[in-house]
């Protein structure tokens, strides 16, 4: 009985072996992101090739955000080891003490921006905020600059932005009124909250979530709006008619942390270096839109040339966006989405 | 029947002199045996209940850095938009309510005329959106009504209208997908007590010279009032708390307390925070529970219970 249960065990192992290396409890971590195809792109990016290298199994599992982690950890029952969250929610996550330190020994920074190397966290990924239009509306004659965008008169038709995220439509808002890329951060804010008080008489929807934005785009619900690069590539590869560029982007970047309290910090610790190491970074381009933090992946030459030029993170793109600073709406977001929120909610 | 009771009591009373100890011992057992079976319900009421509400209240008085405080109160006067979309939330939810009933009350008095047959088919069309999530049906009529969507299309190539009309992203598109959500919510409840309405009483009524409108106002529909009434809370009470539809159809233009709720819980580092906002509307349903309770009685918030 014993032989037959090993022999059982030993096809077990030879069938799991394909999908994920077995392992003990102690070499299994549980890494959490967005889920969507944005977490398969970092699963064969980062997930699999780290638990294949340092013989581990990862678990995965998707978040909410930042109140998740609250959660766990003011609840005593931390169930991630690493997990992907917003750089400024990352910031107000390391001033609420909700992270373990990282170790720089462990993790390389070499290449990732210092804006997003922190005590507690670290970038991963960039995500920008587009101005996409229709081209069936504008042909290539679109609203290509923010000033355009508020330009009711030159550019007529409906208009959405973001009105879940605060920070990306007042940093928007903030080059709409002709402040130059480099000038943006500090922001602004009453500033920006004006010109958003200009422009929302005009604003057919506040779309709340990334599908949210596409759909609107998509079914020609709007004919110009902001959006997530990722989205605007999607809805440019299934043929819809829109143009867009990263010309006055916003790139917002994500991170990841080790809440406090994982009992696997010590590997997390390994993995996170993994993630964030050129050589893995360089792959996520390779199945998504969104761009490395680590700007050393551009040297790998895993990247083929014609692709670099599409991704956000890309040297010659970073320079034409504004890159929003997560230090400056750690201290702010409150009061800034707040007064957003008085603006445009009805 | 009271008259019965009351003599009986009277009268047992008097014999009981002999075994009232007797009886009254075996009275209090009966209590506590019942006590002890509703026990378990009452355990379970209280635990996931009553402390989970002491609880949300409890936490509703603490500020970002754990001191006992009112800014989590104060902050609705402090800013325009919580009293905005307090206020949305009502508007919303009369709305929806509104429109339930001037559709629901034909739709109810239509089946409830119906042979059972007929009326058992027509429920199931009733009936059948509730197997469907809420999600699916809220992008199907974003779908049927957007700019370039089913209706304005279609009104568009028949030449009735030359711009489409604005159904989605705004009040009436929160407006439409909601009443489709809670219509059955009014509907059953009043269909069940159209259908306890003796027709003894309607052919009385006729009987006496009445026409059937008539009839209709000062028989049927007074006896439906109990069933609308049911209906009108359950629906009232359940807008107040959506967050799918006006989050879909409202293209954020449409903000409802529990998408506020939600905001307002990922933008503070303290559950207080979301926390007062649910105390703020726990309390004011259950004032408006009272409110319906004291207008109609307790007949018409307490229907299903006399069931």
């Amino acid at each position: 009985m014993t032989k037959r249960l090993c022999i059982n065990g030993l096809a077990l192992a030879g069938l799991l072996a394909s999908a994920a290396v077995p392992a003990s409890a102690a070499d299994t971590i549980t890494v959490a992101s967005w889920g969507g195809t944005y977490q398969e792109a970092q699963t064969k990016a980062f997930f699999d090739p780290t638990a294949k290298e340092l013989g581990i199994t990862i678990k995965q599992d998707t978040t909410n955000g930042l109140d998740d982690v609250r959660l766990q950890v003011t609840g005593n029952a931390v169930k991630w080891d690493i997990t992907e969250l917003g750089a400024d929610e990352c910031a107000r996550g390391s001033k609420e003490g909700l992270f373990e330190k990282l170790d720089y020994s462990v993790i390389d920074k070499t290449g990732i921006n210092p804006k997003l190397v922190h005590d507690d966290w670290v970038g991963i990924s960039y995500t920008s905020v587009v101005l996409i239009y229709r081209t069936d509306v504008f042909g290539d004659k679109g609203p290509k600059t923010w000033a355009d965008f508020w330009n009711v008169e030159k550019f007529p038709g409906r208009r959405a932005l973001s009105g879940s995220q605060a920070t990306e439509t007042l940093s928007v808002a903030a080059l709409a009124k002709g402040i130059p890329i480099d000038k943006v951060y500090p922001v602004d804010i009453d500033g920006a909250l004006q010109s958003v008080d200009k422009v929302k008489g005009h604003i057919d929807a506040w779309w709340t979530s990334g599908a949210q934005a596409m759909q609107l785009v998509k079914d020609g619900e709007v004919d110009m709006a902001s959006i997530w690069n990722g989205r605007a590539g999607t809805l440019k590869k299934s043929g819809a008619p829109v143009s867009f560029s990263f010309d006055q982007g916003v790139l917002t970047a994500d991170c990841m942390v080790i809440p406090k309290g994982s009992k696997n910090k010590d590997l997390a610790m390994k993995a996170l270096a993994k993630f964030v190491s050129p050589d893995l970074q360089a792959n996520l381009p390779l199945y998504v839109d969104n761009g490395p933090a680590n700007e050393k992946a551009f040297e790998t030459g895993k990247i083929p040339p014609e692709r670099i030029k599409d991704i956000n993170s890309a040297p010659d793109n970073v320079k034409k966006q504004v890159l929003q600073d997560p230090a400056f709406w750690r201290d702010t977001l409150v009061e800034a989405t707040e007064k957003f929120n008085n603006l445009i909610q009805q | 029947m009271s008259l019965a009771s009351a003599s009986l009591d009277h009268a047992s009373r008097r014999d009981g002199a002999l075994n009232g100890d007797a009886l009254n011992a075996d009275a209090r057992r009966e209590a506590r045996g019942m006590l002890a079976l509703l026990s378990p319900g009452l355990f379970l009421v209280f635990a996931v209940i009553i402390v989970p509400i002491g609880w949300l209240f409890w936490l509703s008085l603490f500020d970002e850095s754990g001191q006992l405080s009112a800014a989590n109160y104060a902050r609705f006067f402090e800013q325009a938009s919580y009293i905005k979309t307090f206020v949305t939330t009502f508007k919303v939810a009369f709305t929806v309510t509104g429109a339930c009933i001037l559709l629901g009350y034909p739709l109810a008095y239509m089946l409830s005329q119906l042979p059972r047959r007929a009326a058992s088919i027509c429920l199931i069309f009733v009936v059948l959106p509730f197997w469907t999530s809420v999600l699916v049906r809220t992008y199907a009529w974003l779908v049927i009504l957007q700019r370039k969507g089913l209706v304005n299309t279609w009104l568009m190539d028949l030449g009735v209208i030359s711009q489409p009309l604005p159904l989605a992203n705004n009040f009436a598109g929160v407006v439409i997908g909601m009443t489709h959500i809670m219509l059955p919510f009014l509907v059953l409840p009043l269909y069940a007590s159209m259908k306890t309405i003796d027709v003894d009483c309607l052919r009385a009524g006729m009987n006496l010279g009445a026409s059937p409108a008539a009839t209709f106002r000062q028989i049927f529909f007074p006896l439906s009032l109990p069933g609308l009434a049911s209906g009108v809370v359950i629906v009232f009470v359940l807008c107040l708390g959506f967050f799918v539809t006006p989050a879909l159809m409202g293209g954020g233009k449409v903000i409802m307390w529990a998408m506020r709720m939600e905001q307002t819980t990922s933008l503070y580092s303290n559950w207080g925070a979301g926390a007062a906002l649910g105390v703020v509307l726990l309390g004011v349903t259950l004032a408006l529970l009272g409110l319906f309770h004291w207008l109609l009685g307790a007949r018409a918030t307490g229907v299903w219970s006399r069931r």
